[in-house]
């Protein structure tokens, strides 16, 4: 085998690929729709790239699906498909939500308190789903699916209680504001540096949380014994069983952790972004389903959700700017999503591909 | 009190687009392909039926079309799962985005940046002039007494459920496997993309982007519920027909009976309640999710 071969057929180059594909068959139906492809690329790149308050934002953006990223994966790696991390995610947030408004701590002390309620709410479904899959068999994902719906209408219904809703608008008040961890509300005095245009945007503490959340993970599967049972258990439940594992107990924990990772990626938003308040809404905002696609592309590694979840993120960013700047529907940057998704689905089939071709290239030579 | 004649005509009306996708799932998981894609063929046979049915001013043409577009879209997961040896839930994942996508995109193309479609002027007629049962919850009716004759009693029938329960056996009687299951895939396609229509064509007038709202996933559990049997998951649509009609006709009225969220969160609740406890261990085609390959001996 070539070096090149040897290449062509390591996973990272298969991802590389899709990605690749994934653009060009969307430049294919830009085409078609009579767009001009090289406008929407560099209304793209520089959308994301040409400012550094624009890369702030996308680090902003990327947060929430970097976490619900790693909680997804985490449960893939033991098999389970949780659909369910909207649903988590938005109890995650209404959780936040109540606890920041009602609550009134010092600045440190009420920002944990948000989070640790975030984690707890997402962490109380999460766990519900797991524990109605191993001890009756309800598919988590059919599970995840009713409980997203019944979350969302939950949440609706707290917005709109009267305690919380904001007068004439179709979102609740804002958490108190010793719960906001944006850089610009603490450390005012860095205003006149030359830090002043990444001080436009939002910059919190949530991207290094998630960071370090998803390293975290990352030992835990690859370097601890419950991270072993839980791939254990991904790989081959009957087997993981004879051998001695708790299946029962390792899937709701891990369900548990998934949903609280999500809860918390809810309630850094709450805490990060303004309005800092929770919206009601007829439909999802895919923070959950965005962290599925998010976690097939970094092939379940936490650490390469950090990655995938900064490449989504700058996408649907740069996808904003391409609808105003060239007209384009940012829907767009669904397509390549999609279209990269799909070719990771099939991605089994690239190095056989390889192969195939460097047979044929050795047979030629030998010829 | 609304009459019983209309919650009976609601109910088929809320279940028929239900009934067109999750028959469909039945074939494709009866023949050993997982589509959890069908929401997002749903959502562009919704896209691909009201634009139709708009520029033609014909809702039976949106119909046909509707059904083409989700078939269309379940080529691609054909071709993936069958001949690419997919991992068929990611696939089917990619279908989730790439449809309603595909769909938002050439909505703002066609109608001016809009994220809605203009409301159709037709809407799929009712029969029995003056009642309100929906043709579509008729079509469905017989399309689940069809599939579950062809199930039963035909060749084509018996096929498809070999192939889905042991391929290698089928497959050693000169049974083409992949043939089978590329032909259930993209009819399961074409079917959500009925139901698609259904949606958009039948109860409301105009594609948006949360005129599907997860029924594709809804019609997923009724063939849970159904145990993959084509009567079965018919009943299993009515029921959750029924489910969302309560909510709604208890919600109306002057006085509510209960809070309007737990009227709101109560289809969903009943349907968690209905897989714990009456299912059971509903058991999946064997060989549903499992890519076939030819072995050379």
């Amino acid at each position: 085998m070539t070096t090149v071969e040897k290449f062509l057929k390591k996973p990272i180059f298969s991802l590389i690929f899709s990605v690749l594909l994934g653009f060009l068959v969307s430049s294919i139906i830009l085409v078609i729709t009579g767009y001009s492809v090289p406008d929407v690329l560099q209304s793209l790149f520089e959308g994301v790239f040409s400012r550094p308050r624009h890369m702030a934002n996308v680090i902003i953006k990327s947060t929430p699906i970097i976490l619900t990223g790693v909680s997804i994966a985490l449960a893939f790696k033991a098999g389970l498909f949780n659909m369910g991390a909207e649903g988590q995610f938005i109890l995650g947030s209404v959780a936040a939500l109540i606890t920041g408004s009602i609550l009134d701590l010092p600045p440190v002390l009420q920002v944990l308190a948000i989070i640790v309620s975030g984690i707890i709410a997402g962490a109380l479904l999460g766990a519900l789903t797991g524990f109605l899959k191993s001890k009756f068999g309800a598919h988590e994902v059919i599970t995840g699916i009713m409980f997203n719906w019944m979350a969302l209408h939950f949440s609706n219904f707290i917005v709109n209680l009267k305690e919380f809703h904001k007068p004439n608008s179709a979102s609740t008040f804002p958490i108190k504001s010793s719960g906001f961890t944006g850089i610009r509300s603490n450390l005012g005095f860095l205003k006149d540096t030359s830090f002043s245009d990444i001080l436009k945007t939002e910059v919190n503490l949530g991207i290094i949380i998630a960071v370090i959340v998803a390293i975290f993970m990352s030992i835990v599967i690859n370097k601890t014994k419950k991270g072993y049972e839980i791939c254990a258990i991904g790989l081959n439940e009957k087997a993981a069983e004879s051998a001695g594992m708790n299946v029962f107990k390792n899937i709701i924990q891990v369900m548990t952790v998934s949903g609280g990772i999500s809860g918390l990626a809810a309630a850094l938003m709450v805490t990060g972004i303004s309005p800092h308040s929770v919206s009601a809404s007829t439909n999802f905002e895919n923070n959950g389903f965005n962290g599925l696609a998010v976690a097939l592309i970094a092939s379940n590694s936490p650490i390469g959700c950090i990655f995938s979840g900064l490449f989504f993120g700058g996408l649907l960013y740069g996808g904003r700017s391409v609808q105003a700047d060239v007209g384009t529907p940012s829907e767009i940057i669904n397509i390549i999503i999609g279209v990269i998704i799909f070719f990771v689905a099939i991605a089994k089939i690239f190095p056989l591909v390889v192969s195939k071709f460097s047979k044929k290239n050795c047979e030629e030579n030998h010829a | 009190m609304p009459s019983l004649l209309f919650i009976l005509s609601a109910t088929l009306m809320y279940s028929a687009p239900l009934v067109f996708a999750a028959l469909g799932g039945v074939i494709s998981e009866r023949s050993g392909v997982i589509n959890i894609g069908i929401e997002g063929m749903m959502v562009i046979g919704a896209f691909a039926a009201t634009t139709t049915a708009h520029f033609t001013g014909n809702p039976w043409l949106g119909f046909v079309f509707g059904g083409l577009a989700g078939g269309i879209l379940a080529l691609l997961h054909a071709v993936a799962c069958v001949f690419l040896k997919a991992d068929q839930t990611i696939s089917g994942v990619a279908m989730n985005l790439i449809g309603p996508g595909l769909s938002m995109f050439l909505c703002g193309v066609l109608f001016d940046g809009n994220s809605t479609t203009t409301p159709i002027k037709n809407k799929l007629p009712k029969i029995l002039v003056g009642s309100d049962i929906d043709i579509a919850s008729l079509m469905s009716l017989l399309l689940s007494v069809l599939i579950w004759f062809v199930f039963s009693s035909t060749k084509w029938g018996l096929r498809v459920r070999a192939v889905g329960e042991n391929p290698a056996a089928a497959d050693s009687l000169g049974i083409s496997v992949s043939k089978i299951r590329v032909f259930s895939v993209i009819l399961s396609g074409i079917l959500a993309g009925f139901g698609g229509s259904a949606i958009t064509l039948g109860i409301v007038t105009q594609f948006s982007s949360s005129c599907v709202a997860g029924q594709g996933f809804m019609a997923l559990s009724a063939l849970i519920f159904g145990k993959w049997k084509p009567f079965n998951t018919y009943l299993a649509c009515l029921f959750f027909g029924f489910a969302q009609v309560l909510s709604i006709t208890l919600n109306s009225g002057s006085e509510s009976v209960l809070p309007p969220v737990i009227l709101a969160i109560l289809p969903y609740l009943l349907t968690i309640s209905v897989l714990i406890f009456f299912v059971g261990k509903s058991v999946a085609p064997k060989a549903n999710g499992v890519p076939y390959e030819k072995s050379m001996l």
